[in-house]
């Protein structure tokens, strides 16, 4: 007969609400039901929406703005904004065509160009951590920069890659799954990870939540903004690399404008804009969501100028929503 | 017959989903009255206000508000205006970039002959008016955020006052207040009620109820316990109403700490905001830091946390130097510093208890990914218990709590670093008598303990009640150190006279 309460039970008492599953179908009630929505309206809509071929074509797709969102999403919760994704997509994937063609291994001319996206990221965290230039700024200058700098190496042209094994990573399959899907598998785990079992993920929270309590804490701001711009920049070029091997070339062009659907993703997914909050659970479906919407358009033979109409009224409907809510849990 | 009570709220109550805030509540105010509202953290004032002033409304279908006899609506803070009625909130609601006259019209600007011209001139002529009749040495044309917070305070009542307001809401109009800046408020109240302005005087500090209040209105739980005039009522009445049991000496202290070596020797501090500060700290001892807002107390400790650079000095830690440039360092040290301002300095608001109690000891139990959830529990149980935190699980947002449940979870954020120095900054502000108690037996259990503690705070009572030694500040000087004995009114004689910058014949320095 156990008298008293074990250490064990009361954890798990307590954590009733900690409960992964429960918490993340709880937290993310409002955009899953509109996930279930536009499924539930394109799988009556169209014949093809709801073919597993289909669904593959998705998940594919998403992959590229799931990676950039990730990283996003650590920067909107520490507080900032990165607006170089797409333009780091852009500038790694002419990057690894180039080297490759200029006889480099695939291996190494992938790890270089994922440091090319870390020194960009340095680059960023580095400018806006010691000046305290805002990020918005910071990331917009850059933007301009590191794209005109991919139209410069390639003369404003596109790269194609001679590399079969290289362009399979992008195009082929593994027991029937696309391989971007698995790489986007390893990723999420990888970022959950580093968010929610290590010291640094925490104080990111500490840091976009409160500033100065967080200084005030003994948390080391300057060093976590840094990181956290570096991540971000690297899964940008871990993005542009898969992106450049699915077009079968680098191109300077590509990448342009993904830095919206990033933020929409990480919004959609319940982060912040003012920083504190977000999940990389929440992110993924806001990925989704974006992604069954591009594809249901698309299926529903939409021309595409119109679909950036919708994309944007989408955007702000989210943002609209991020702050309602967000004034309902203030009250 | 005419209706004497010009604002009656009757049988007013308030659900907020899954919990009833006010109950049968009623309140009723005569011209030129001053009314004290007072009541525990959570027991329903600020509730009550804001459906006065029509931020929230009350439940439909019961009670009503009736003004001059006649019952009125109010459903917006602009119903609210329309009847006469403002609320000057804790926090100061003026713009800082905007000038005092741009702050007094705001909303409501004059204009020029051609009507989309604002008329600046005019505005400033009339704001100075205003300030002027109110007796205050105010330029309207400074900007709000040069002027200190007292004179901010008399810029809020002023643009009541500009509204044509029949009834003022003060919500501890005091709590960053010095005492000269709280005399000259008193005194513009007293004018306040002169011109038949009702005002309902919202504050935990008894001493200025008494001085200020006819009559004084007591919530608990939701609840009205009663109204009393306030001549009829003593400390220990009111503190028994609002509770709801007898008196429990809030500072009671059976085993006064024995102060032991010292700990903490602060040489010829110099800074920015700090002018030639030396002092030390015992193991155990409860050193007071008074004086006026401003003084340099909060400045001190920042350079001491190593939040604000030092020009020059020297800090001694247990015999030893320490170089302390950043917070780590001082953490690294086992300092601890929580700052006055809980939802500004301290908190994560958003973020959960648990969060919130553990950030700063991630160390204890994250080894790079492997998070040790038992031992995490440990920490928030432990802290839990000792404060007796009210919460429903460690999961509740730190946001939802009470002003005084917020403060609790910020001392167990620092105490959980088990420090030796523990900084404490206004540690009670703004909190009701049952957190109050409940801080200060927690600061005499780490004294006995060893911990050096310094106490800052604003409150006389509180400073002669708690310290073993107290020094006293004056802009940004060490005015003078005073032994904690002798009665109660002569040391608040001698502290006010340190830090209005009087001196001390054979003692202080």
């Amino acid at each position: 007969m156990e008298k008293g309460i074990s250490s064990e039970t009361r954890i798990k008492n307590s954590n009733i609400y900690a409960n992964p599953v429960v918490r993340y179908f709880k937290d993310n009630l409002g955009i899953l039901l509109a996930l279930f929505v536009m499924c539930l309206i394109l799988s009556i809509a169209t014949d093809s929406f709801f073919d597993g071929k289909n669904m593959l074509t998705v998940l594919r797709q998403i992959c590229i703005n799931a990676l950039l969102a990730f990283g996003m999403t650590f920067v909107l919760i520490i507080g900032g904004i990165d607006l170089t994704v797409g333009s780091v997509v852009g500038a790694s994937g002419v990057a690894v065509v180039m080297l490759m063609e200029a006889g480099v291994g695939m291996i190494p001319a992938i790890l270089i160009a994922l440091a090319l996206g870390a020194v960009i990221g340095l680059i960023n965290g580095t400018i806006i951590a010691l000046t305290g230039m805002p990020a918005f700024i910071v990331t917009l200058s850059m933007m301009g920069s590191i794209r005109g700098l991919a139209y410069i190496i390639t003369d404003g042209r596109s790269k194609a890659s001679s590399n079969q094994t290289f362009t399979s990573m992008g195009n082929g399959y593994l027991l029937g799954i696309p391989i971007p899907i698995y790489i986007l598998a390893v990723v999420m785990i990888i970022v959950s990870i580093i968010l929610y079992k290590t010291k640094f993920g925490r104080r990111m929270y500490a840091i976009g939540g409160n500033p100065t309590a967080a200084k005030y804490t003994g948390i080391n701001i300057k060093g976590i903004t840094i990181k956290v711009y570096v991540l971000s920049a690297v899964l940008s070029a871990l993005a542009g690399i898969i992106l450049a091997s699915r077009m079968f070339s680098g191109q300077p062009t590509a990448g342009q404008g993904y830095e919206s659907d990033a933020i929409a993703a990480a919004v959609l997914g319940g982060t912040s804009f003012s920083g504190g909050i977000g999940t990389i659970g929440g992110t993924l479906i806001g990925a989704l969501v974006i992604g069954v919407l591009s594809n249901g358009l698309n299926l529903l033979h939409i021309p595409s100028y119109v679909q950036m109409v919708i994309k944007g009224i989408v955007i702000i409907l989210a943002v609209g929503f991020d702050i309602i809510k967000n004034r309902n849990n203030r009250k | 017959m005419a209706n004497q009570y010009f604002m009656e709220m009757q049988q007013i109550c308030k659900t907020f989903p899954g919990a009833k805030v006010l109950n049968n509540v009623e309140l009723r105010l005569k011209a030129g009255e001053v009314r004290a509202l007072m009541g525990e953290n959570g027991a329903g004032k600020s509730t009550l206000i804001k459906i006065l002033g029509g931020i929230y409304s009350k439940d439909q279908g019961c009670g009503c508000i009736k003004i001059n006899g006649k019952e009125v609506e109010i459903n917006s803070v602009h119903d609210a205006k329309a009847h006469g009625i403002s609320i000057i909130h804790q926090e100061i609601s003026l713009a800082e970039n905007m000038t005092v006259a741009d702050n007094l019209f705001m909303g409501e600007e004059l204009l020029k002959k051609v009507r989309c011209f604002v008329d600046d001139k005019e505005m400033i002529n009339k704001a100075q008016q205003v300030i002027d009749s109110m007796g205050m040495d105010i330029d309207v044309r400074t900007k709000v955020g040069d002027l200190s917070i007292a004179k901010q305070q008399m810029v809020e009542i002023c643009r009541a006052l500009m509204y044509d307001s029949k009834l003022i809401v003060m919500d501890e109009p005091t709590s960053s207040l010095t005492q000269t800046e709280i005399e000259q408020l008193f005194i513009q109240i007293e004018k306040l009620k002169k011109n038949g302005i009702a005002i309902i005087y919202i504050s935990h500090r008894m001493d200025e109820i008494f001085r200020i209040a006819d009559s004084i209105t007591v919530l608990r739980d939701g609840e009205l316990i009663g109204t009393d005039l306030a001549a009829s009522l003593d400390r220990d009445k009111l503190i028994a109403m609002m509770v709801g049991r007898e008196l429990m000496e809030v500072y009671k202290n059976d085993e006064k700490p024995e102060p032991g070596d010292e700990c903490l020797v602060v040489k010829k501090f110099e800074n920015k905001y700090l002018k030639d500060v030396s002092f030390s700290l015992r193991r155990g001892e409860i050193l007071g830091f008074a004086g006026l807002v401003g003084a340099g107390r909060t400045e001190l400790a920042r350079a001491i946390f190593g939040i604000d650079k030092v020009d020059s000095g020297e800090i001694f830690i247990e015999g030893e130097r320490a170089i302390i440039r950043r917070p780590q360092d001082a953490i690294a040290r086992r300092i601890a510093y929580i700052p006055e301002n809980r939802k500004l300095e301290g908190l994560f608001l958003t973020n959960n208890i648990r969060y919130n109690v553990s950030i700063s000891v991630l160390d204890k139990f994250i080894k790079l990914i492997g998070v040790n959830k038992k031992t995490e529990q440990g920490i928030l149980d432990e802290h839990q218990g000792s404060l007796s935190i009210r919460m429903t699980s460690g999961e509740q947002k730190v946001q939802q709590l009470s002003g005084g449940n917020q403060q609790k979870v910020l001392v167990a954020k620092w105490l959980a670093t088990d420090p030796q120095i523990l900084i404490l900054d206004e540690p009670t502000r703004g909190i009701d008598v049952g957190a109050k108690a409940a801080i200060y037996q927690l600061i005499y259990t780490l004294a006995r303990q060893g911990v050096a503690i310094m106490l800052i705070s604003s409150e006389m009572e509180e400073i002669i009640n708690m310290s073993t030694r107290i020094v006293v500040m004056h802009e940004g000087e060490k005015a003078g150190e005073l032994e904690n004995k002798g009665t109660s009114e002569t040391m608040q004689e001698k502290i006010m006279l340190l830090a209005s910058g009087g001196k001390i014949n054979g003692e202080g320095n």
